[in-house]
């Protein structure tokens, strides 16, 4: 904001109060005017921010601390405070001081928090090579250009529940899957087929998203830049790696850190195709699993599974540069 | 000053739908943590009469509307409203738990599936039907009101059974099995003909517990005591485990059926791949009627096989109860008691082959006619074996599913899972 005065406020002040310099008086509650009402103006996102957001978190983490309701003479009561036994429930895999059983959802969650980082590890690597692939083809000038970038986004705008019952169907024993290449795996049946099989589904969905993300970061390259590349004589490869891969490298990494966080909270997928079944339990499906036999040991593992979350986004905007949050700012900067 | 006169007006605004956020959110059930004992709220309103609403999963074979419509003809009144669910038992489940948690006035009577009572009523949100509020149970088939039963007390009452039978090919095997071994030793017949033997719903879900279960109780062992404790490591029960694992080792049940929901394994024995079957009566009329199916004119029923004579068929079916925050209990327990009339069964079964809860009616020869599976079925459910009647269900099917799961896969021995069944339902159940 300029602190130049317009000649109307600036003649007011000067005619009220004499005695001081009458153009910095002006601009300094003119200032703490603005800075008022642009606080007014923000309260209600703050408030409804601290509902919608702010509330939900920290009652979860209230609730992470209490006991799940007991049995006394038949009925459930609320168990009281917890201490930290929610969290060693699922870290220490702990189920009322004795380490937890197999078939207790407690033993589950390192298994569940390795399967979780290996969907999100392969189906990312998988989806940013074949997105950046779709996305240079889609940068290209050809005809039908459009109906090929309309076409590519159909699998991303079905419902994840619907293709995930798709998907099912074609894994089926007798499916297409099987069909097609005369073979006769039991894809949900054991667990390697069954991940496999949620992989492909998930690239299948959500490589498009990928692909426009990157396109769109294509785009923002100059033509210039590859001409000028051209009469330098630059190889294909060299302009790829030189030009094309940095200068994409901001959405690229944004991409990279939006399907991230996307396929570290997967559910629909695993648990309509497997029902959680065959080592294919994702972090989220044990949440919900858990909600059906108690809220707060739920609560302690969403907390456990937000901040996991949490710091893969911040070691992201940290240390390799996907710049999401203020990407605008130095934009606008420029 | 534009500015000024815009947050003059956007301020309260803002306030405003903040505050019916923050209301909303409240009542979605920030009470979060379980239930009470609920002793208050079942004590009141008894008297009340009412309009009420009745609250049940889709209403997929239209049953639950022409029935209302009678009720509302004949009680003007006390007009009962329906709330439809969705079709996924699981949604209905948290829904109804969100409603009970929110102490919701509007759920007065509520459909629950035979497994969820317990639980419901242990959280205190069910009406107990005793003294004022009894009802009257003979006639019933007992292994359906042992569903609707906790701690002694009726929570609900039974409104519609269900129970597994033996689908098989009468064209191969005229006479079918009693037992399960001689059930296995017809299983070269199937080998000839280059089918499947027998399959039932071995996919790591909620059918898994059911096969698990009636294998089990078929062969005398039981999965939890009367008072709920996991008694599920025993001989007999092993006995039971032991002969699905070994049917599935040896081929008798086909390596594909490790992925079978009821569906999938009534697409195969429509379409002759299997010789046995052992799945719901949804099965019987698609099987008849089909246009795919070819084994139209070529299929039987039996009670399924067990120890020495039938098995012990796991129970299906809805229980219908009084919530405890119902402002018109009394119009509730009339509702209650329409649905389990006769006339109220006998519509189920002819409108929607729901499996009537009254034993005089299997042998209705109108019904018969329509249904002619009822008489093999009320074996079934006289054999029958309510799932464990635990308010941890939820942690109990888990724990006989991952274990029986993995013995059948072979990845642990049935004595491994057992133990370890036993020890996760009791680690479940604290």
């Amino acid at each position: 904001m300029s602190t130049q005065v317009p000649p109307r406020a600036a003649s007011e002040a000067a005619t009220r109060e004499p005695h001081h310099t009458p153009g910095k008086e002006s601009a300094d509650r003119r200032q703490i005017t603005q800075g008022r009402s642009a606080s007014i103006l923000l309260l209600p996102t703050i408030i409804l921010l601290a509902v919608v957001i702010v509330y939900p978190v920290v009652n979860a983490i209230i609730m992470s601390f209490q006991k799940d309701a007991g049995l006394v003479n038949g009925f459930f009561v609320q168990g009281g405070a917890a201490g930290f036994d929610n969290y060693t429930h699922w870290l220490a895999q702990q189920c009322n001081g004795q380490s937890c059983p197999p078939g207790t959802l407690g033993s589950q969650f390192w298994n569940a928090f390795g399967t979780t980082f290996f969907f999100a590890i392969v189906t990312v690597a998988l989806e940013t090579v074949l997105g950046f692939w779709m996305a240079i083809i889609m940068a290209r000038t050809f005809r039908g250009r459009s109906a090929v970038r309309a076409a590519v986004l159909v699998p991303w705008a079905i419902p994840t529940a619907v293709t995930a019952k798709l998907w099912f169907f074609i894994f089926a024993v007798d499916g297409i899957a099987n069909s097609l290449f005369g073979t006769h795996i039991l894809w949900t049946g054991s667990e390697w087929p069954a991940k496999w099989a949620i992989i492909i589904s998930d690239v299948w969905k959500t490589t498009p998203f990928m692909a426009l993300l990157i396109l769109a970061g294509l785009q923002l390259i100059p033509d210039e830049v590859y001409e000028a590349a051209k009469v330098d004589g630059a190889s294909t490869w060299q302009r790829f790696t030189q030009i094309t891969l940095p200068l994409v490298k901001p959405a690229l990494m944004v991409a990279i850190l939006f399907r991230m966080l996307d396929a570290l909270r997967m559910f629909d997928l695993p648990y309509i195709m497997t029902q959680g079944g065959n080592n294919t339990t994702t972090l989220s499906i044990l949440v919900v699993d858990q909600i059906r036999q108690g809220f707060n040991s739920a609560a302690a593992l969403s907390t456990i599974t937000f901040l996991v979350i949490f710091i893969v986004a911040f070691i992201f905007v940290r240390f390799l540069g996907a710049n999401a949050v203020g990407a605008a700012t130095s934009a606008g900067k420029k | 000053m534009r500015i000024r006169t815009f947050s003059r007006y956007a301020s309260p605004l803002a306030a405003a739908s903040v505050l019916v956020l923050a209301l909303s959110a409240c009542s979605g059930g920030s009470s979060g943590g379980g239930g009470s004992t609920g002793g208050g709220d079942a004590a009141n309103n008894l008297d009340g009469r009412g309009p009420i609403t009745y609250v049940q999963g889709k209403d997929n074979s239209n049953v639950v509307r022409p029935l209302i419509d009678k009720w509302n003809a004949a009680h003007p009144d006390q007009k009962v409203t329906f709330k439809e669910q969705s079709d996924q038992a699981d949604q209905q489940h948290d829904d109804l738990v969100q409603h009970f948690q929110a102490k919701d006035q509007n759920y007065d009577v509520v459909d629950v599936d035979v497994v969820w009572t317990a639980e419901f009523a242990a959280k205190g949100w069910l009406q107990p039907l005793k003294d004022k509020m009894a009802i009257d149970t003979t006639g019933m088939l007992p292994a359906t009101v042992k569903t609707a039963t906790y701690n002694g007390t009726l929570y609900a009452t039974p409104q519609s059974s269900d129970g597994g039978l033996l689908y098989y090919r009468k064209d191969l095997v005229p006479n079918p099995p009693k037992t399960w071994d001689e059930m296995m030793s017809m299983c070269s017949i199937a080998k000839q003909n280059n089918i499947g033997c027998y399959a039932g719903q071995f996919a790591q879900y909620e059918g898994l517990t059911v096969n698990t279960a009636e294998a089990i109780n078929s062969f005398g062992g039981k999965i939890v005591d009367d008072s709920g404790k996991a008694v599920v490591n025993s001989p007999e029960a092993k006995t039971g485990l032991s002969k699905l694992v070994d049917a599935y080792k040896n081929g008798n049940i086909p390596q594909d059926a490790i992925t079978y929901q009821e569906e999938q394994g009534r697409t195969a024995f429509e379409n002759g791949k299997l010789m046995f079957l052992r799945n719901w009566p949804y099965v019987y009329n698609l099987a008849k009627t089909d246009g795919s199916s070819m084994v139209k004119d070529k299929f039987g029923i039996a009670p399924l096989p067990g120890q020495n004579g039938p098995g012990a068929s796991s129970l299906g079916g809805h229980n219908a109860a009084i919530s405890v925050y119902s402002q018109h209990k009394a119009t509730a327990l009339d509702f209650l008691k329409f649905i389990a009339s006769s006339d109220t069964q006998k519509f189920y079964a002819t409108q929607g082959s729901l499996a009537p809860v009254l034993s005089s009616l299997y042998t209705d020869p109108q019904l018969t006619a329509k249904l002619p599976y009822l008489p093999t079925l009320l074996t079934s459910i006289q054999n029958a074996v309510p799932r464990p009647v635990t308010p941890y269900y939820p942690g109990v099917t888990k724990a006989i599913q991952d274990n029986a799961y993995a013995a059948l896969k072979g990845s642990k021995s049935v004595d491994q899972a057992l133990t370890d069944m036993q020890s996760a339902i009791t680690a479940a159940s604290q």
